[in-house]
């Protein structure tokens, strides 16, 4: 048998070059239709995907979060339900949280600003829990201290030491928490965390109970196992509690996004297949152009299989070459509307969003082999007088 | 006893058109011996072509058998054909059938690359065998329209023998030719012969007999007569 020499498809390469070259206002027409296909088809899935970025970081939650709150009638979680709650296994920690919300007043110069923010009473190991301090420090116990949200502090220029008034009473600031981003828990951006007897003075007719309580869980596959166990322990009876994870919600959104993004590749396909008919007019063209040539390959010694490499070589060069052009302008092109218009492009720089550029590129060469496979065979299999005799 | 390297039995080529059948080769029957110099001569449409076709591997009869080193064509596939022509056959066509997109050496090289050769073998192989059909080196890398009609069988030629093929068939390879340059053409064809090729040459010209040794005379699809 012959043994395929890597040197041996050189010539074949040489010949696949030259017949492109051959025909190159063709070659270009049947490049620009892949080309225009894989920019499609990758531009598509970048764009779904980057709009999935933009709205999923906007959440900071990863998901191991259980929000626990009172069905509507019931006022609060009582003390007794979060010891109920603490019972339940597979459970990292457990948050109850007392907030309402308030009109801060905050002089400035001459003039008072006035801004809404949520109060929160929740101890300051469990603070910790669900966002970092930026700079300063945490309230003591029993102070008039607190620490604020960073958007707080960006909107109301605020710094550590200065005092804000709320309901009439003075709060000094000694911490700002770092940003953090939109949560399903509560929104540390934009809360006023102080002590309990703090909070107690600016709602001294306050419930006896929780508004909510977020328990975080230990393993995020047991999540579902954890929400199960607090809604037969505290609902054994009565529904009290509705029991909420957070990922059910990146969870949809993801769901959501991944559908837009197919359907916008979908629209981007039909470029491609679009694509893949001109080639397969393009190579059926160069094949019956070509007959001739074939039956003299075939006369002096070429196979069907020979013949078959050949042209389906040319369809590779073709989708590689296009694709490559293509992949570079998805790139190219996305990057400047990315930096013009949204004047970030940090999107375009992920790994899934490179998955749409290869997967581009490869739907760009299959596309083209699978044009050029029917030509090839319908090459291949000509019988070699017909072919000497076309002219 | 001389060993017989093409064998045609029976051979019958119809073809068809509309409600017309026509007898390309009627009952031919021919052998050929190994070393042999064959000329097939008769006028045009006597089905010269049909038959040198057939023993190229390039057609199949209608009926009866054609043997080539004692392998029935009708019993091959695809590759055993291909390589039947590959390894066995080098063909020489009347109209010289280069590819025009590649030069003279790359056109001589294009059996070579079916056949696996490496490049740099096959490359200076392909410039021996231009030289040995005399082709003037400095043309090696014209393309086939550069080249003169005559230049252009040449390289024909010396594509035929690319891979050393035990026989060399030749469809009226001096009728695009000039007297003088078909007879060097036919010198050449002498030459290998000599060297133990199986040359067989379909031509019209009578003057073409006198290189041959055998002559098959054909007439309306028929052998007229087989001189020995
Ligand atoms: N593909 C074809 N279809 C129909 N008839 C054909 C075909 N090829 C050849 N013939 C017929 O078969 C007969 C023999 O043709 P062939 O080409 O063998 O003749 P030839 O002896 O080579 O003639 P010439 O000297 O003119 O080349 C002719 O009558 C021709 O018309
Ligand atoms: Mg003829």
């Amino acid at each position: 048998m012959r043994i395929p020499d890597p040197l041996k498809n050189n010539m074949y390469a040489e010949l696949a070059r030259r017949n492109l070259k051959r025909q190159a206002v063709r070659t270009v027409l049947a490049a620009i239709g892949i080309i225009i296909g894989v920019i499609a088809i990758s531009s598509m899935g970048i764009l779904g995907n980057s709009l999935k970025l933009s709205v999923t970081d906007s959440f900071s939650d990863i998901g191991d979060k259980i929000i626990v709150s009172p069905v509507p009638g019931e006022d609060f979680i009582t003390d007794k339900q979060v010891d109920q709650i603490k019972k339940v296994s597979n459970i990292e920690s457990v948050i109850p949280v007392i907030s309402g919300g308030e009109i801060v007043e905050y002089k400035k110069g001459g003039t008072t600003i006035q801004y809404y923010v949520a109060v929160y009473d929740i101890k300051k190991d469990d603070l910790d829990k669900l966002a970092d301090l930026q700079e300063g420090r945490h309230f003591k116990p029993g102070s008039t201290e607190c620490v604020v949200g960073s958007s707080i502090a960006k909107n109301l220029d605020l710094k550590l030491g200065q005092k804000i008034e709320i309901d009439g009473s003075n709060l000094r600031v000694v911490g700002i928490l770092k940003e953090r981003g939109l949560g399903f828990d509560i929104n540390t951006d934009s809360g006023v965390f102080t002590s309990s007897e703090m909070y107690g003075k600016l709602y001294p007719d306050a419930d006896e109970g929780y508004g909510t309580v977020i328990v975080i869980v230990k393993d995020i596959d047991k999540i579902d196992s954890v929400m199960k166990d607090i809604k037969e322990r505290i609902n054994k009876k009565d529904e009290l509690v509705t029991v909420f994870a957070t990922n059910s919600i990146t969870e949809s959104l993801d769901s959501v996004f991944k559908s837009i993004s197919l359907f916008l590749m979908g629209i981007g396909s039909i470029s491609l297949l679009v694509a893949g008919v001109s080639i397969l007019n393009v190579m059926l063209m160069s094949t019956m152009e070509r007959t001739k040539e074939i039956g003299i390959m075939k006369a002096v010694g070429a196979s069907r299989r020979d013949i078959l490499k050949m042209f389906l070589l040319e369809a590779l060069f073709l989708g590689v070459i296009a694709s490559t052009a293509g992949a570079i302008l998805t790139i190219g092109g996305s990057y400047l509307i990315m930096s013009l218009l949204v004047k970030n492009t940090s999107y375009l720089f992920t790994l899934s969003s490179m998955f749409y550029v290869v997967e581009g590129f490869f739907f760009g060469i299959a596309t083209s082999l699978l044009g050029g496979m029917y030509p090839a065979w319908k090459a291949s299999m000509m019988r070699p007088l017909d072919a000497l005799r076309y002219e | 006893m001389p060993e017989t390297i093409a064998d045609i039995r029976k051979v019958t080529k119809i073809y068809t058109l509309g409600e017309n059948k026509i007898y390309a080769l009627n009952k031919v029957s021919a052998k050929i011996e190994k070393g042999d110099f064959v000329t097939i001569m008769g006028s045009s449409g006597s089905g010269k072509s049909t038959l040198l076709n057939m023993l190229g591997c390039l057609d199949l009869p209608t009926s009866g058998k054609v043997l080539i080193n004692n392998t029935d064509l009708s019993k091959l596939d695809d590759e055993g054909l291909t390589s039947l022509r590959r390894n066995n056959i080098g063909f020489i066509f009347q109209q010289f059938n280069l590819i025009q997109t590649l030069t003279a050496v790359e056109n001589v090289e294009i059996p070579m690359i079916f056949n696996g050769a490496s490049p740099g073998k096959r490359r200076k192989r392909a410039l021996k065998l231009l030289q040995r059909a005399q082709l003037p080196p400095e043309y090696a890398d014209h393309k086939p329209n550069e080249l003169s009609g005559g230049q252009q069988q040449r390289v024909a030629i010396a594509r035929a023998l690319a891979n050393n093929p035990t026989i060399l068939l030749a469809d009226e390879p001096t009728g695009n030719l000039d007297s003088k340059t078909g007879h060097g053409v036919m010198e050449l064809l002498r030459e290998l012969n000599q060297a133990g090729t199986t040359v067989i040459v379909v031509t019209h010209d009578p003057r073409m007999e006198e290189y041959s040794r055998t002559t098959i005379r054909l007439q309306d699809g028929e052998v007229v007569n087989e001189n020995p």
